[in-house]
């Protein structure tokens, strides 16, 4: 133990390592229900070669590496299932290049969400990459990494899809380019080369060490409002979505449908953000979106919510600071959600399931729906609050995740950035052959299994 | 402890690392050591798990919460509501280490050393008033104001300086003001914040039945953390006094047109003193003064004001240094700040910034690019003028 440690000292400085108790116990857990597993060591690199050199180490001493971004995503991904090293990304923030005209952004690992959205405001105020709603210590890398979403993901699909071109690290230690970068200067795609991105997509870190990455940028127009739609009967969901999304003419598709405050109780709110450069264009397109959605509420099935401008900001801001907030609903410090990804048509079965799931769990449902690329799919997210001192509520809301992560595979969808136990729920019923194919991947990538162990493991 | 009931409501969640923009981390501790556990989320989570037996005491625990500069970026920036807390909940996990005996050397030389000398300065009581030898600032005898200048500015060689700077200022605007010269008493900010709030309130007590007795109604400090301890601590013991930073004093006299400047042809960056702008408020006095001075271009910082980074001194660190020293301490951070803004000066109001930055700006190699100045130096460099002139 000694030894490794030393050797790691002499990696990135004895100042960036901690066996400690104290480092041991905050880097064994995160902000969702999953129980606390202990690393060995916390590990904060500053570069590619000094993450290639702990993945080195570990290669010699068999020790489990696991990479660590804002330590967001919630379902505990960055816990060591089986101890050994966490190897936090955040030293690693800088922003390499912006190429304005091709409008990619090339980033450190552990870049920020919040940072990268200030740089381009301060620097590049007409361009914008696709936000998602975590806290802004989440990393690019971290979101993309586990196929994240944001306010530009209704316009252009999951994060995963915004993604041009990356340097890993493998888990044998080689340093590794994938997309255009591999073979020109530029980071402008992953076509048309052989797309080895899916390597490490969805992966939860158990196939390398992503440190550097680039990402689409896209034109930021000058003007962004928020409409918002009302329901009472999820049946009508999936046809408005459709509707408002063939408009062309929404950045951002939301829905939300909570038990708390009473009064919207029953109520599905669809949040649709129109952006423009001139006020004629807004007009424009919300006007549009009005016309789509008349039959609804011509026949009284819906209508539009009147919210007043200064009530405006809190759905207008990026991240939204509302979703954070969730987590004090029992005042308790905790929340986690079940997003799974689904087809839109399953709206309906998936909102009364949600229902019922809290009703069970006797906790106030709540759900979050983002519709990914013109609805080709969306996120729909059960979102339990729990409270931190309580151990039983924990277990309550892990119970309730759980349960919710089984009705979402039963109707077809899939759970994202899913629980060790929701991967278990996965692969039961993934086809074999897939399976076996993930593993040969893996077996060649990591021979010595180190890379985030216990995560997509076949029991 | 105080606060147990709401410490577990702390999510992880981070907004407390972030300036309200987020371009950048702004927890000092955070930017320095970039574990989790010295963010104020990591501290939240840790001390709970501390209370409840989770993690034992430890010198990294003390250095953890220690290190603490209690510069208020967490409280506001923090995404919950009980955000107003968070630096009373670090006071009193120091509270809890104090009447533990688990404080670090550094903190328990200072505690000590104000039990004994009533000063961190080992210095005696009868030295307090050398740093205004030959000024002719008058003894305190019912004039409109106390002028208190504290501890650092009493004592401290770079403070000294700019406590002569700032009761000359003041004298020559006529401000009827006097000093405690050799009876002035320590504040007991740093006192409090290092977690003894029980010598804290044994002190304060003591100051404000000495100040009650004196006649004193309104102060006006030196420092920004007596202005800190006396406008909001001392009011919680019935120590009501009208409390005002010198630069506000100054401020009023600029707007009333009782002083103006010749001019100085220097570009100045300012640096908020967390106690003057975070805690309290106070974040367009000294930007006016230096406004009001012809010639003088202000070139902001980045971040500035809530959003403004501390020079690594709060929270008693001025004294202990627990955060400590090397590239990524806060003061180094906040000179290569000052430094992109193209300044040949950094102004600031508070002498423990200003030795906390001057010290940076030599560590950094850059003592001759930029000059940290006291507001009150810089007044006295661009020729200040009253009535009387
Ligand atoms: C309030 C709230 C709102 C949220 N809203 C959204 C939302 O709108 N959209 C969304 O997509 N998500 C959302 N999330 C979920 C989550 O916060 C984000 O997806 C977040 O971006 C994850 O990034 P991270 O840096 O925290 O990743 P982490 O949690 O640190 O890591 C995620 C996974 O990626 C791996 N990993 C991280 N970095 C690397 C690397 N460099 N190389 C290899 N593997 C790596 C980790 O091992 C882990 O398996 C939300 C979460 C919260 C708390
Ligand atoms: S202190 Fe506030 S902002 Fe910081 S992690 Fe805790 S809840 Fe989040
Ligand atoms: S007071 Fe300042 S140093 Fe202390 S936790 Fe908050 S932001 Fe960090």
């Amino acid at each position: 133990m000694a030894r490794i440690y030393e050797a790691l000292a002499e990696i990135v400085g004895k100042e960036y390592i901690s066996d400690q108790a104290e480092e041991l116990f905050i880097y064994s857990r995160d902000p969702g229900t999953m129980d606390p597993k202990k690393p060995d060591y916390v590990v904060l690199p500053r570069t590619t070669e000094e993450v290639q050199a702990v993945i080195h180490l570990a290669n010699r001493e068999k020790v489990p590496v696991v990479p660590l971004g804002g330590g967001l995503a919630l379902s505990g991904l960055s816990r060591p299932l089986k101890a050994g090293i966490v190897l936090d990304m955040k030293r690693m923030n800088k922003i390499l290049e912006v190429n304005e005209k091709s409008r990619y952004v090339v980033v450190e690992a552990g870049v920020s969400q919040g940072m990268l959205q200030a740089y381009l405001k301060k620097n590049y105020p007409h361009l914008k990459h696709s936000i998602p709603d975590s806290p802004p210590a989440a990393t690019i890398a971290g979101n993309v990494l586990i196929h994240g979403s944001g306010h530009l993901s209704q316009a252009t699909g999951f994060h995963s899809e915004m993604l041009n071109g990356m340097e890993v690290v493998l888990p044998t230690g080689e340093i590794c380019k994938v997309g255009s970068c591999s073979a020109t200067p530029y980071w402008f795609s992953r076509a048309p080369l052989p797309d080895l991105a899916g390597l490490f997509l969805g992966w939860h870190g158990t196939t390398g060490v992503v440190t550097k990455l680039a990402i689409k940028l896209y034109p930021n127009p000058a003007l962004k409002d928020v409409m918002i739609f009302l329901t009472e009967n999820p049946d009508h969901m999936p046809d408005i979505l459709f509707k408002v999304t063939g408009t062309e003419m929404v950045e951002d598709l939301n829905v939300s449908a909570t038990q708390l405050p009473d009064y919207m109780e029953g109520l599905q709110l669809t949040l649709i953000y129109v952006t423009a450069n001139t006020s004629d264009e807004l007009a424009f397109k919300e006007r549009t979106i009005r016309e789509t959605l008349r039959s609804y509420i011509d026949e009284k099935e819906g209508g539009f919510m009147v919210v007043p401008t200064f009530a405006k900001g809190r759905f207008l801001e990026a991240p939204l600071r509302e979703m954070t907030k969730f987590s004090d609903t029992k005042k308790g410090g905790g929340f986690e959600y079940v997003g799974a990804i689904m087809p839109i048509e399953l709206f309906p079965k998936a909102y009364r399931k949600g229902v019922e799931i809290a009703a069970k769990y006797d906790t106030p449902y709540s759900m979050a729906i983002r519709i990914i690329g013109r609805a080709h799919c969306m996120m729909f997210a059960y979102a339990y609050a729990f409270n931190r001192a309580d151990e039983n509520d924990r277990k309550n809301a892990q119970r309730a995740l759980h349960e919710s992560n089984t009705v979402a595979l039963e109707m077809g969808g899939i759970p994202w950035k899913a629980e060790e136990p929701a991967q278990q729920l996965i692969l039961k019923q993934m086809n074999p052959e897939t399976i076996k194919l993930m593993n040969k991947i893996r077996a060649v990538l990591d021979p010595n299994g180190i890379m985030n162990p216990g995560n997509w493991e076949v029991r | 402890m105080e606060y147990a009931d709401i410490i577990h409501r702390c999510f992880r969640c981070g907004y407390c690392k972030f300036t309200r923009e987020y371009q950048d981390f702004n927890c000092p501790t955070y930017r320095k050591f970039w574990f989790e556990t010295y963010s104020p989320g990591g501290r939240m989570w840790l001390l709970r798990a501390w209370l409840n037996g989770e993690v034992q005491s430890s010198k990294r625990m003390a250095e953890i919460f220690y290190s603490c500069v209690t510069c208020g970026n967490c409280v506001e920036h923090c995404a919950l509501d009980f955000r107003d807390n968070l630096v009373d909940i670090f006071v009193a996990a120091r509270g809890e280490m104090v009447e533990k005996g688990l404080v670090l050397p550094p903190v328990r030389d200072y505690l000590k050393n104000i039990r004994i000398h009533g000063n961190p300065y080992k210095e005696p009581q009868q030295e307090r008033a050398r740093w205004a030898d030959g000024l002719g600032i008058e003894q305190y005898a019912g004039q409109e104001y106390l002028l208190y200048i504290g501890c650092v500015g009493s004592y401290d060689e770079r403070g000294t300086k700019i406590a002569r700077a700032v009761a000359s200022v003041l004298k020559k605007t006529g401000l009827s003001a006097g000093i405690l010269g050799n009876k002035e008493p320590c504040d007991g900010n740093e006192v409090r914040l290092l977690g003894e709030s029980e010598l804290f309130q044994e002190m304060a007590r003591q100051n404000i039945t000495m100040f009650k007795e004196l006649g004193v109604k309104k102060i006006v400090t030196l420092s920004p953390h007596s202005y800190n301890a006396f406008k909001n601590e001392y009011r919680e013991l019935d120590g009501n006094f009208e409390v005002l930073h010198y630069t506000e004093a100054l401020n009023r006299l600029v707007e009333e047109g009782k002083v103006s400047f010749s001019g100085l042809n220097e570009t100045v960056t300012y640096h908020d003193p967390c106690y003057l702008g975070r805690h309290n408020d106070v974040f367009d006095a000294p930007r006016n003064i230096l406004r009001a001075i012809p010639g003088l271009a202000l070139a902001e910082m980045s971040k500035i004001k809530k959003n403004a980074l501390c020079c690594g001194g709060g929270g008693g660190n001025f004294f202990t240094d627990i955060i400590g020293s090397g590239e990524g301490a806060p003061g180094r951070d906040r000179i290569r700040e000052a430094l992109e803004t193209g300044a040949k000066a950094v102004a600031t109001a508070c002498p423990q910034c200003a030795k906390m930055l001057e010290d940076a700006a030599k560590a950094e190699g850059v003592e001759d690019r930029i000059k940290v100045m006291d507001i009150a130096e810089i007044v006295e460099a661009a020729g200040m003028r009253t009535a009387a002139d």
